[in-house]
């Protein structure tokens, strides 16, 4: 049963206050079988609380199933890329390294990547994501574009993202400063933009003259 | 609101897109051969098999049940009735005549093994339903697609594919006629 159309997913990072509820509901979906999908990652430790959810994006050109040689990445007609297939997944972890999002994680315990399928057991039936479900401030909600705009004038979602030559859509939006110029988000040209705030640069072969 | 779904141009298209974005047309063999797209791909699940499988068994288990019943219970449908076949005097002594038993049966086989002896049996060979004949001289019915052969007196295969006997069928002779009176069944 496809997710119904009219339900989306939106994430605002700057909402994110890393209390990592996220990432206990995870676990708790009935088809995540105790493993929690969802990353927080924490943008500069040392000098931020900055944190930052990071959940499966749902590409409509999804790198990790491109690059799975065992043919056990799929991605049904609602758009969400399931999880990897148990008895195909050889836990070779290509899929780990190729996504320009950095979503699959490999569980070498079971042998299996296991990533963030929306909860689809869950969205199917029209009930929100666990993470969305719980998240205080918000920062994942899953909703209807109406609710969006009315509970955030101030920001609008993005879902395009461009990695050098690849253009990327997602079914996930990314929420973005309504006043924000580009449609797009250029994922590698941010790579050597400045951290907000601090001189740091992500790009490590950069000498600090070059800042 | 219109703003807010500046966005939504690019709507996802519910098949998935290659990374260069070229029409299907474009792109190499293999990805019709690996689609990524779920209903694409030949996917069977873990469940699907073992419904297929439960499925299939219990089909066979109620085939087999079907079969001892019929061979358990069905032959007592035989009919107890006696029908004039032929006259004794229109066979000669190792002569042989095929005969319906009830009527509209598949043909049997009457043969005259001595002055007052008959027997009868289900042409039908138990290898592979090919009609059987009679080799008097030698005691014998002979198959000879497969050439096997069954004992003349009892029907029992001696020889070849057979492994199951004819089913016999009863004879009785009154005043110059003989009378086919009745079928033993054959296992199956």
């Amino acid at each position: 049963m496809p997710v119904p159309e009219p339900h989306e997913f939106f994430v605002d990072p700057g909402r994110c206050i890393g209390c990592q509820a996220c990432i206990q509901a995870c676990s708790e979906c009935d088809t995540h079988r105790g493993q929690s999908m969802i990353q927080l990652d924490y943008l500069d430790r040392p000098r931020s609380t900055l944190t930052l959810p990071v959940i499966c994006m749902h590409c409509d050109s999804p790198t990790c199933a491109e690059v799975c040689p065992a043919d056990a990445i799929k991605r049904t007609e609602d758009g969400i890329v399931q999880t990897a297939r148990k008895p195909r997944c050889i836990a070779c972890n290509n899929c780990v390294l190729a996504c320009p999002f950095g979503v699959p994680k490999m569980n070498t315990r079971m042998n299996l990547m296991m990533k963030c399928d929306m909860c689809y057991d869950r969205t199917s039936v029209g009930l929100k994501p666990m993470c969305a479900s719980v998240c205080p401030s918000q920062a994942l909600a899953f909703g209807t574009r109406e609710e969006m705009a009315r509970l955030r004038p101030n920001s609008r979602p993005v879902n395009t993202f461009q990695f050098g030559m690849q253009t990327i859509r997602t079914k996930v939006n990314v929420m973005v400063p309504a006043d924000a110029p580009s449609e797009t988000i250029d994922v590698t040209a941010a790579m050597y933009e400045p951290s907000i705030g601090h001189d740091v640069l992500d790009d490590v072969f950069a000498s600090e003259g070059d800042t | 609101m219109s703003r807010f779904n500046a966005g939504k141009e690019g709507a996802l298209a519910p098949r998935s897109v290659p990374p260069d974005r070229a029409p299907a047309a474009l792109q190499p063999r293999w990805r019709r051969d690996f689609p990524i797209d779920w209903d694409e791909d030949d996917y069977v699940s873990r469940r699907d098999l073992v419904k297929y499988v439960v499925l299939t068994s219990g089909a066979f288990v109620v085939g087999q049940a079907w079969i001892a019943y019929k061979s358990l219970f069905g032959r007592r449908a035989a009919p107890a009735h006696a029908l004039p076949v032929a006259s004794v005097n229109e066979l000669p002594v190792g002569g042989a005549k095929t005969f319906a038993y009830p009527e509209g049966s598949t043909p049997r086989l009457l043969v005259r093994t001595g002055s007052n002896a008959f027997v009868a049996y289900d042409q039908q060979c138990t290898h592979l339903q090919c009609p059987v004949v009679p080799a008097v001289e030698q005691g014998k019915l002979h198959c000879p697609c497969h050439n096997g052969w069954f004992d003349l007196q009892s029907g029992d295969p001696i020889a070849g594919p057979p492994r199951r006997r004819l089913p016999r069928v009863n004879v009785e002779v009154h005043d110059g006629t003989v009378y086919a009176t009745g079928v033993e069944g054959s296992a199956i």
